[in-house]
């Protein structure tokens, strides 16, 4: 069967219905900003968000993402200008190595669309499923406040 | 590996019948199982399409919760009538897996150490299975019979999950070395309804299992917070932990098990018997 | 200048990253390419009777199958000692090990054909403990026999054969589990056939020219038709110093003259690289009524594993920094390393002092206890200070302010009382911990990197271009070289190229080293460069300015320059004596943790470090070292360990090899001394690996203080502070 997923609002299609929405955006698709990291939805590094809800794309079956629209890290700068999330992640140091940095900008989105202004141990607990093995943190729950008073200040 | 995308629980039914099929709904069990080899199977059925099996609905004094509500609907929408579940639900996983997540697959894979079940057995859920056969409800208590394997026949789907809604209190504790994505060494929950005290155990023996001589022991609820002492709470965790046999495996000995499992229990039951006295909200 | 060195500079390649442009080397692509799979032995020890490709060959899409018998060149690898085979011959010695290596056309066919070589293997029984493997009766992993490197150090009366009396003495056994570096970048690598016959790989790697050394050697290739460029990197942490991918990729590269792509899931990423030793350490101490230190004797058993790796370096690190930051007269030390049937362990950050750190610290608290003192107080009591000497027999010339680190953080407020929560009842510690590491290479290594530095002006503007082989691993290495080029040059357009092997080593991203070699071969060549352009303008102005422009027109100036650190000497064989580190950091920590007391669970509430800089290139960077580094240590203290069953890792995910969460590691308080190191550029510390070093051992003490429990190993276990039976 056919896939197509509406991937940052372009369409992509695929004959391959057997593997998952990860395998699909990085090994079809090369829309590579999307990390795996362990394939089993312990780590969070291929965060997106299906139908604007946050996923792993390791755990969602191919075929399921048929006709839905998916949000990855590409999709949220405004061409090289990064969005007040990503801006708040340079600005507070919150990248080392990077790798957890894509999954991290969308759990962190997704938390601040939920939670405008969310205490730290919130972020902490919304956060749980995003590992990152380089900061310990501190930085990036600095991002997340940064990003929140910013989108309040915007608003 | 094909995939059957039925959009009817009839035509899923069939299908399931006819063929060899793994079912699957959020895939947070079943990708796993997938990626590490572990499953290989010809064909999945997904059942994601099939709008009843996400609906929610209260009969009486039964909240029948399709077996493909996600774990973050069960938290943000049944902390009412099902506290303890909705206590368990904020602490499955992630939010990324909660999103995904469902009672049904919970089930389906029957993971001895997942957080649900032990709220399940004692809030005294049934699992309703559903075939080309019929339709036939099986409680919790008989549903889990060794690790990974259930009461499900080949050719049943689940259904729905029936959880009688909360009458009195209801506790879920777990220990983990983790506070976040927390593994469970082992669990228990503990819920107090139509004066009797009901207790399971989750990560512990081969399967989630009611501790039903620790209930017994507690009878017909007690006469009053008098009666809490610490003999009493002493003897119902020492029963609680007699419930099965624990097992020895990569995150703790049988030995640690016997004993957490015994202090979780203590916890539990004075936190349900302090709500119940009205001291904290419920 | 708000982008020159001391300011919160941005780094180049984070906008990429966040954008999530940034290219790692699991995200590699070639049109063409092949890709390749290992077969990995899935016995601890065995011999093998065959291998069979005969079903992989048959499965359509498949290229090539290459065993051990197919490689051109070395056989064995190594960094220190040769004696890692590429591909397994006659024996497999770990879980995991390569015996043979599929190339197909897609990725999942390479996976399926891999599982079918059919590999006959003959079990053996493995040798796991690596205190046993040291017993002359010890079936042998090696030919050789089973002591992969050893070093003794023997200070004071110890030369003489003995160590006086003391009115204190404390004895302890401790033991360290086995840590995974667990970046979350998988190792991966393109290879690709050049025109020469020659071959170049891109990989995720820490050490480029190590690498190109070794394949050259493996592939029977002379150096220059190797070229190693490098990757992005996602993390490293030690665990990308060895060849991983490296020959076969290249290797059926070569054969298949196409390009050929390998990564590693999760799970074999475990198998692949090298872990932290896992240890065993005794220890005794003697020390005054008083609580001065008379002796240490200290027997350290590191767990090396199957092969070698960086084992010999890191039990010298272990034996010399056994005391610890303590001024201790007399000192018997001995650290060995063991081969096993392990999985082979090499470099993690902090590089053999985290495991001794654990034990002296350890040892301090019970001698704080068996004093009658402080734990801090005893600590500061014993603390090396400028001008003592280490058990080499080294003396700190430079600032050595470890009695200052802990008493800045004995200083700080204490957290508040623990919540009221759920009826479980918490115990509240403190613990202390202090540490010490060599920075860069040490026993007598010529350590040095590369640099060239070429200005010239691009549409009316001046513009700097760095190039350089240090090799960008997330700890920001590219950025300091632009903070070093804007302050030495005043130019502000600095553009940092990441050189491949045909450019000069800058040696390994470990060690704590680049900051000070590359930056110090950075500032060599600005420095160059600015005579030049003062020889140019005629004047001695002390800085390029705004009319550089001018002055260089359309002229290229370009410098290289090496830096090496100061020399150091190799430890004498009989007595361990010699200055063989050129400099020494310092860093110490405290935590604070709550232990649910009943069910032997460990929150930590706080986590502070004090550590001493020299010179801080970059707060932000910094503070990220210091934050990243601790929650390794609180990871090693709590929560990480590979588990072995019989030598085979019973726990190669992410489900089960349990790294720290948001919800685990607390937030730092931080106490930075810049005490400048005269010798180093701009005075600076190597600082990436101290804030691993005592974190641990400070979790481990808080967790001691607040249940009485002895705390003797790491990582601590739930059930290490409860006794089951004593609660049936």
């Amino acid at each position: 069967m056919t896939i197509g997923v509406t991937v940052n609002g372009k369409l992509y299609q695929d004959e391959c219905d057997s593997v998952s929405l990860l395998v699909l955006l990085r090994d079809h698709w090369r829309l590579l900003g999307t990390k795996n990291a362990c394939a089993e939805g312990e780590c969070g590094s291929c965060t997106v968000l299906l139908d604007g809800e946050l996923v792993n794309a390791c755990l969602v079956l191919a075929a399921q993402a048929d006709g839905r629209e998916v949000t990855t890290v590409e999709g949220l700068a405004d061409g090289d200008r990064p969005n007040t999330v990503q801006q708040a992640f340079l600005d507070a140091g919150a990248v080392q190595c990077g790798f957890c940095t894509p999954g991290m900008v969308l759990a962190v989105s997704d938390l601040l669309r939920r939670t405008p202004d969310p205490t730290e141990a919130q972020a902490r607990r919304e956060l749980a499923g995003n590992l990152c093995r380089c900061t310990g943190y501190q930085h990036i729950l600095d991002a997340v406040r940064l990003a929140a008073e910013r989108e309040a200040g915007a608003r | 590996m094909r995939v059957l995308r039925p959009t009817d629980l009839p035509t899923a039914l069939r299908w399931h019948a006819e063929h060899p099929v793994t079912p699957v709904m959020g895939g947070t069990d079943v990708l796993v199982a997938l990626g590490s080899g572990r499953l290989r199977p010809a064909t999945l059925l997904d059942l994601s399409l099939i709008p009843e099996l996400r609906a929610r609905r209260t009969d009486g004094n039964v909240v029948r919760i399709g077996a493909g509500l996600p774990y973050t609907e069960i938290a943000e929408r049944l902390g009412d009538p099902l506290p303890g579940l909705a206590s368990v639900a904020r602490l499955v996983g992630s939010r990324q897996v909660r999103n995904r997540g469902t009672l049904g697959g919970s089930l389906g894979t029957a993971a001895p150490a997942a957080d649900p079940h032990p709220m399940l057995l004692a809030a005294g859920a049934s699992v309703e299975l559903v075939s080309v056969r019929g339709t036939r409800r099986v409680p919790t208590e008989r549903f889990y019979r060794s690790p990974g394997r259930t009461a499900r026949d080949r050719d049943e789907l689940i259904a729905a999950i029936r959880v009688p809604v909360a009458t009195g209190p209801q506790w879920f504790v777990r220990a983990g070395i983790r506070r976040g994505m927390t593994k469970s060494i082992c669990s228990c929950a503990i819920v107090l309804a139509g004066g009797r005290v009901s207790v399971a155990l989750g990560g512990y023996g081969p399967v989630p299992v009611r501790a039903t001589a620790a209930e017994e022991f507690l009878g017909a609820e007690p006469a009053g917070a008098a009666r809490l002492d610490d003999d009493l709470v002493d003897e119902f965790g020492r029963l609680v932990a007699a419930a099965a046999e624990p097992v020895t495996d990569l995150h703790a000995t049988a030995g640690y098990r016997r004993h957490a499992v015994a202090v979780l229990a203590r916890r539990g039951l004075r936190a349900v018997w302090r709500r119940r006295c009205g001291e904290g909200p419920r | 200048m708000s982008a020159g060195i001391g300011a919160a500079a941005a780094q180049p390649d984070h906008l990429a990253k966040v954008l999530g442009e940034f290219r790692y080397a699991s995200d590699l692509g070639s049109a063409d390419a092949v890709w390749a799979a290992t077969v990995r032995s899935p016995h601890a020890h065995a011999r093998i009777d065959s291998i069979d490709s005969t079903a992989a060959r048959r499965l359509p899409g498949v290229l090539d199958v290459i065993t051990a018998a197919d490689i051109p060149g070395r056989k064995l690898f190594g960094q220190m000692k040769v004696d890692q085979p590429v591909l397994a011959m006659d024996v497999v010695r770990h879980h995991g090990e390569p015996v043979a290596v599929v190339a197909a056309t897609d990725p999942d066919t390479a996976r399926l054909a891999a599982d079918r070589v059919a590999v006959g293997y003959s079990v053996l029984p493995p040798v796991t403990d690596p205190v046993a493997a040291l017993r002359p009766d010890s079936p042998a992993v090696h030919s050789g026999g089973n002591l992969l490197s050893s070093k003794r150090i023997r200070r004071g009366a110890a030369q003489q054969g003995g160590l006086p009396p003391a009115d204190v003495v404390v004895r302890g056994e401790y033991t360290v589990g086995m840590q995974d570096p667990a970046f979350l970048g998988p190792e991966a690598g393109l290879a690709l056939p050049t025109e020469a016959g020659g071959v170049e790989l891109r990989v995720a790697t820490q050490w480029l020219h190590l690498d190109q050394e070794q394949l050259a050697a493996s592939l029977g290739l002379p150096a220059d038709r190797v070229v190693v460029k490098p990757a992005g990197v996602g993390g490293a942490f030690g665990g990308r110093e060895d060849l991983s991918v490296h020959v076969p990729a290249c290797l059926l590269a070569l054969r298949l003259r196409r390009p050929v792509l390998m990564w590693y899931p999760r799970a074999e990423s475990f198998l692949a690289h090298v872990h932290r030793h896992p240890a065993v350490l005794r220890y005794e101490h003697g020390c005054t009524a008083s609580g001065r230190l008379v002796y240490v004797r200290a027997e350290i058993v590191l767990d090396g594993g199957a092969y070698a790796s960086s084992s010999p370096a890191i039990a010298g690190n272990a034996a010399t920094h056994a005391a610890g930051p303590y001024d201790v007269p007399h000192a018997w030390i001995d650290a060995s390393v063991a081969y096993t049937n392990n999985p082979p362990a090499g470099a993690m950050r902090g590089f053999g002092t985290v495991q001794p750190c654990f034990a002296y610290e350890s040892q301090m608290d019970r001698l704080a206890v068996a004093t009658g003192l402080d734990p801090v107080e005893i600590r500061v009591r014993n603390a090396l200070r400028t001008g003592a000497s280490l058990p080499t027999g080294q003396v700190l010339t430079g600032p050595a302010p470890v009695a200052e680190l802990l008493g800045r953080l004995k200083a700080l407020p204490a957290p508040a009382d623990p919540p009221a929560d759920s009826g479980a009842v918490l115990a509240r510690g403190i613990g202390y911990a202090a540490g010490l590491k060599n920075i860069a290479f040490s026993e007598g290594f010529d350590d040095y990197s590369t640099a060239r530095v070429r200005l010239r002006v691009v549409d009316g503007r001046p513009v700097a271009e760095v190039t350089c082989a240090a090799v960008e691993v997330g700890q920001g290495v590219l950025g300091v070289q632009r903070q070093i080029v804007v302050s030495e040059l005043g130019v502000t357009d600095v553009r940092i190229e990441q050189a491949d092997t045909r450019f000069g080593t800058a040696g390994p991203t470990s060690a704590s080293r680049q900051t000070y070699v590359t930056g110090g071969a950075v500032r060599a060549a600005c420095r160059a460069v600015r005579d030049a352009v003062r020889e140019l303008a005629g004047s001695n102005t002390a800085r390029c300015d705004g009319t550089l422009a001018t002055v260089l027109g359309d002229r290229v100036i370009e410098r290289t320059a090496e830096f090496h650190h100061p020399p150091t000497v190799p430890l004498d064989p009989v007595h361990g004596q010699g200055n063989s580190a050129m400099q020494f950091g310092f860093a110490a920590h405290r935590a604070v943790v709550d232990v649910d007391v009943e069910l032997g669970l460990i929150t930590v509430v706080e986590l502070a470090t004090a550590q001493d800089v020299g010179r801080a290139m970059n707060p932000l960077a910094l503070a990220g070292q210091l934050q990243g580094g601790a929650a390794q240590g609180l990871g090693l203290a709590l929560t990480e360990e590979l588990v072995l069953v019989d030598g085979t890792v019973a726990n190669p995910s992410f489900a089960t090899y349990q790294l720290p969460t948001t919800m685990d590691v607390p937030r730092l308080r931080a106490e930075i001394l810049e005490l400048p190191d005269p010798a180093a550029p701009y005075g600076l510390r190597g600082i990436g690996e101290l804030p691993a070093i005592s974190s641990t051992a400070a979790i481990a003490a808080a967790v001691r203080a607040a249940t009485g429990r002895p705390v003797r190993r790491v990582p601590i276990r739930p059930e290490h502070l409860v006794d089951p039976e004593d609660h049936p």
